[in-house]
């Protein structure tokens, strides 16, 4: 790479006044990609918290039988706006917000290809969300008790349709979810674009970083899964308001038809989720261990292929609505094809630290957490994948146990680690480590005492989205565990937030590269400036601040 | 950071030569790939649908083939061409009247729609509710005809800005990417025209 | 584990009863069949678990940098390797297609059996939030309770034709068999032929509404003869013109509530089709689908107010007085 100069001013961190309204409009008006990102990341981390505590409300529902700590209609709304809400207010902001701040640093841009799309994108998830609670007030028109959705995240037909679902509440979850959906849209163009045509000299597709390749095939998945989505909500949304009967049994309507539609979205959607964790492991393992990621083109092969194959697995959600046995047999068949990827992917970063020198800090902690939790993920979704065992586990709580390893266990996991190694570019300022630790133990501890026991409830036939439960069929004392690990997870998270809002007013100076790594966003200042780079970069391989630190062993050499 | 450079001279070359497709080319085709997802769930639904109704009235009674509607439809993606041509060499005026062909074309498509829902609703009673038929005969046509008016919108946008002296030719890159999206909501109506006046009758 | 669970079971007099339904106990040939594959799955993950976990664990372990390490000298730059690469991509490749393989040979062998010779046909009707059970070659009708004889011969089976009128339910009971979807405007076919007599405990497994969690099911697998018996029994009218005074006062009491709009007791006026049919209400061991034990003092608590035991359930309170509700329980109490 080239040169990569510091700005000689730095006008984004000299301002130390405190103008509160200036701020606030610098930041409403603003089209940077990474106010942009950050505002992305911090509201998915106000949902975060807000369906975290639905989590702990719902847990405690279920900890003991006969739990009389919410009421059944209370309880429903609680998992359908846990749902929605980690899905579509946290998962999906998420995978634009790290796109949005890191994809045009790392390949040496100046901002995303569209910066005022960006803006529109962001303003109009965040209004799609509030759209959403405002469901809380608004669900059942003026004349009734506000309501939240009460239908499940998956909103399954007939139980949507105006006779089952009187008031409001189903059409603020098809509107909220589908304005949002927009803005995801218009945050995957934008990501495309970027990638594709802003990247500085030199950089080619085999020379991207492995990150960008990963949200590159992300924004691919959204482009291609979320339509049908909104296609299902528009259908929905004429039953309800126009009569139409897409949905309406009565009329000849398919209620299995709205489950094809929603999990033709449903399953690309759960690798949307889990990308952010691939793109963040595959930058953390290689700097922790000190080593290049390990079989590179094989990694960015198994990317494309899920964003291939992930396409064509959907009915796996759908074993038991009676389909024919050539169906089942398909499906369970592509969905176990699409492990061989996801297993290469976990045997090229183990393979990427076998040889390395490891440092055991708080991020690469966070990504040993996430090679284990989400190879179980794997394991029991190989399960989940043989047709004749999802029979017995389909609705289960062992599904719910499979799907949290993957996104809590997974993503969240993952997230954490990727939060604590930007953290320092970012805020400019390092995070206290040993708090970080604390977090990291008890959010581990309880994140596996939560859910490992929900397996278990699972096999003995619990079934999902039951608001209540009786006594003696030997469910008691694995709710009960699951119960006290959300706590434990809760307090994990507080712990978290107290670190990033301390250690952003009272942490050390981070310096411009912590971590000693080899990304172009660290060759910039942290904070980056809002031109990023003063003069374009110019890279010559996928480690370009490796090249410079080594200028006699490059690894334009290699590539 | 170090000061020196690694790469010196090479750089610099490597600089000049860097050359990346425009980021306005791959925003649109990406758009409208995202559409086409879009439209395959209704034609899907409009396929599994067919023969579903449990009343009348049904397709082969009261469909009639829009071939008018249709061969104005399709010619305005050829016009829309020719525009664009006359614009690429700096010929206003006629940019400025194969525009306007291309706009009286799509209108007409659209009157056409206006009156076959009519006629369905009025007179042979079909309305989004009555059936299977027409939930998705008016959400698949009706969805293809709103992609139609908005780029009617962005047309006649063109079309108004020119007539107030805009220099139009300083957009030649917008006019393109709108004809793009024209050719693709045309295409869209082969496909459209195929399911519902063909296989669906 | 399980064997402790097991213990804790607890057993009501006459069949035994299987509260937990643990889905490695199955009792029926299709949820042998499942768990027969869960255990092959099992193993086959449960190695690739200890092998490819045991890796990571070694790795970490192995090259952690120990504390106080700060030297700044790096790794050996390795890029990659295609031979290592190969090797998991193909072994994995192997491993899926056993997996395909073994599953298509079960799914077929669960969803193409033909009958054998001796079937019995159910139509299990999904309804927010209860279960209509329907024999109809016997024409009895019942709810929540589903009684079929056990399969000692080796050829006695029965089919379960599902259907729904309001939303998806699910039929899961699963010592038996797993799920199949009760989907309105669509029937599903689903076969068991339990093995043991006793009672097994189910829920509806797909979410339909407020009381989902209280739409659960039993499975009463009786002898052959007992369960003649039993179909009998349930096809019998309920009596006409009860001969004890209370009870006919009750019945009067009874027809003249709108209990009838909703609920049928063969034989009478009661026709109602949106309720549960009572004919034999009190052959039935739960209340409500398994919300409340059958007895006298839940009975008359549920008449007095469903709403208590069951929120959102579609029966309300009829506001009856102590002494309208001590008649109307009387009747239902003769309905045996």
């Amino acid at each position: 790479m080239a040169s990569i100069d510091y700005p000689l001013e730095r006008p984004d961190i000299e301002d130390t006044g405190w103008h509160f309204a200036e701020n606030l409009y610098r930041w409403i008006a603003t089209v940077d990609h990474k106010k942009l990102g950050l505002m992305y990341i911090v509201s998915a981390l106000i949902f975060l918290c807000v369906a975290g505590v639905m989590a702990v409300v719902i847990r405690l529902q279920l900890a003991f039988p006969n739990g009389h700590v919410v009421d059944p209609d209370t309880y429903d709304r609680l998992f359908t706006m846990h749902g929605t809400t980690m899905v579509f207010l946290v998962g999906m902001p998420i995978v634009a917000g790290l796109s949005n701040y890191l994809v045009p640093l790392m390949i040496g841009a100046r901002d995303m290809a569209f910066p005022r799309l960006n803006s529109f994108g962001f303003w109009i998830f965040l209004f799609g969300g509030l759209l959403l609670y405002y469901s809380y007030i608004g669900g059942s028109g003026l004349s009734g008790a506000g309501s939240a959705p009460d239908v499940g995240w998956f909103a399954y037909a007939p139980l949507t349709t105006k006779s089952f679902s009187r008031g409001h509440s189903v059409d603020y979850w098809a509107l909220g979810v589908l304005v949002s959906g927009f803005g995801s849209i218009a945050s995957a163009i934008n990501v495309i674009a970027t990638t594709i045509s802003l990247r500085c000299p030199g950089m080619t597709l085999s020379k991207m970083p492995m990150f960008v390749w990963v949200m590159l095939v992300d924004a691919w998945l959204i482009l291609i899964a979320l339509p049908p989505l909104s296609a299902g909500q528009i259908m929905l949304l004429l039953d309800r308001y126009l009569g139409a009967n897409f949905f309406n049994t009565q009329h000849g309507g398919s209620a299995v038809l709205w489950q094809h539609i929603f999990w033709i979205f449903g399953h690309p959607e759960v690798y949307i989720l889990i990308f952010p964790a691939f793109a963040i492991l595959s930058e953390l393992v290689p700097i922790f261990s000190r080593k290049p990621l390990f079989g590179r083109p094989a990694m960015v092969g198994a990317v494309v292929a899920i964003g291939f194959i992930s396409l064509g697995v959907w009915a796996h959600h759908m074993f038991a609505v009676g389909m024919t046995s050539w169906s089942n047999t398909f499906f369970a068949a592509s969905s176990m094809l699409v492990g061989i990827p996801t297993g290469i992917k976990i045997f090229n970063w183990t393979a990427t630290m076998y040889g390395g020198r490891i440092r055991l800090l708080t991020p690469m902690l966070f990504c040993c957490a996430f090679l284990l939790q989400f190879l179980v993920a794997g394991l029991t979704g190989i399960m989940l994948a043989v047709a004749p065992f999802d029979w017995q586990l389909h609705d289960s709580y062992f599904v719910v146990a499979h799907f949290h390893f993957t996104l809590a266990g997974g993503l969240v996991t993952a997230l954490f680690g990727g939060f604590y190694y930007w953290y320092p570019k970012v805020a400019g300022r390092m995070y206290n480590e040993t708090l970080a630790k604390w977090h990291f133990w008890l959010f581990i501890i309880g994140f596996n005492l939560t859910f490992i026991p929900l397996h278990f409830a699972g096999t003995l036939g619990m079934p999902r989205r039951i608001y209540t439960y009786a006594p003696g069929r030997g469910w008691e004392i694995w709710n009960q565990l699951a119960s006290l690990g959300a706590l434990m997870q809760a307090a994990a998270v507080t712990l978290f937030a107290w670190n990033v809002i301390y250690s952003a007013i009272k942490g050390e100076p981070a310096g411009d590269d912590p971590w000693d790594a080899w990304t172009l966003e660290w060759g910039t200042t942290s904070p980056p400036p809002e031109y990023n780079f003063e003069k374009l970069p110019v890279v010559r391989s996928s480690r370009p601040l490796w090249d410079l630190k080594h200028p006699n062993d490059p690894d334009w050499k290699y590539e | 950071m170090a000061e020196e450079n690694v790469l010196t001279a090479g750089a610099l070359t490597l600089e000049q030569d860097w050359k990346m497709p425009d980021r306005g080319t791959v925003g649109i085709i990406f758009l409208i790939i995202t559409e086409t997802a879009l439209f395959s769930i209704f034609v899907a639904a409009y396929l599994i649908y067919i023969g579903k109704s449990l009343v009348g009235p049904y397709p082969k009674d009261v469909l009639e083939l829009p071939i008018l509607a249709t061969i104005c439809l399709l010619s305005s993606s050829g016009t829309i061409v020719f525009a664009e041509h006359a614009l690429e060499k700096g010929h206003l005026g006629q940019f400025k009247l194969w525009w306007i062909v291309t706009i009286c074309l799509g209108l007409e498509f659209l009157t056409a729609t206006g009156l076959e829902w009519r006629k369905l609703i009025v007179h042979d009673h079909l309305t989004i509710s009555t059936n299977l038929f027409g939930t998705t005969f008016y959400s698949l046509v009706g969805l293809h005809a709103s992609h139609v008016t908005v780029g009617m919108v962005f047309l006649l946008l063109v079309l108004a800005v020119t007539l107030f002296r805009f220099p139009i030719e300083t957009q030649k890159r917008r006019v393109k990417f709108l004809s793009w999206y024209w050719h693709f909501v045309d295409a869209v109506w082969v496909v459209v025209f195929t399911v519902v006046y063909i296989i669906g009758r | 584990m399980y064997a402790f669970l097991a213990w804790l079971q607890t057993h009501a007099e006459g069949l035994p009863e299987h509260r937990i339904a643990n889905i490695f106990e199955p009792r029926s040939t299709p949820g042998d069949m499942e768990r027969h594959i869960a255990n092959l799955t099992l193993g086959i993950t449960g190695i690739i678990f200890v092998v490819v976990g045991g890796l990571i664990v070694y790795t970490i372990w192995r090259f952690r940098r120990k504390p106080g390490d700060d030297s700044r000298q790096e790794p050996p730059q390795v890029y990659g390797s295609n031979q290592i690469e190969i090797a998991w991509t193909v072994i994995p490749i192997l491993i899926v297609f056993i997996l395909i393989g073994v599953s298509a040979r079960v799914i077929a062998a669960i969803q193409n059996a033909s009958p054998p010779h001796s079937t019995l046909k159910i139509r299990l009707i999904g309804h927010q939030w209860w279960w209509e059970v329907e024999y109809p070659d016997f024409k009895v009708k019942t709810a929540n309770e589903i009684h079929v004889p056990v399969n000692a011969d080796g050829h006695t089976a029965t089919y379960l034709q599902l259907e729904s009128l309001d939303v998806i339910h699910s039929f899961w009971v699963p010592q038996i068999a797993g799920k199949t979807d009760l989907i309105p405007n669509r029937v599903n076919y689903m076969w068991i032929d339990p093995k043991e007599a006793g009672i097994f405990f189910g829920n509806c497994a797909e979410y339909c509404g407020t009381q989902h969690a209280n739409m659960l099911l039993r499975l009463v697998v009786q002898p052959q003869n007992e369960f003649n018996a039993w179909v009998a029994q349930q096809a019998q009218p309920a009596e006409a013109n009860p001969v004890d005074p209370g009870v006919a006062q009750g019945k009067n009491m009874f027809e003249s509530l709108a209990c009838v709009n909703c609920h049928r007791v063969q034989g009478t006026t009661a026709t109602g089709v949106f309720g549960p049919d009572l004919t034999h209400l009190m052959s039935r061991q739960t209340i409500g689908a398994g919300v409340l034990p059958m007895n006298h003092q839940n009975l008359r608590d549920w008449v007095n107010d469903p709403q208590n035991a069951k929120p959102g359930c579609f029966m309300p309170s009829m506001k009856l007085t102590d002494a309208e509700l001590d008649q109307v329980v009387s009747y239902l109490e003769s309905l045996r």
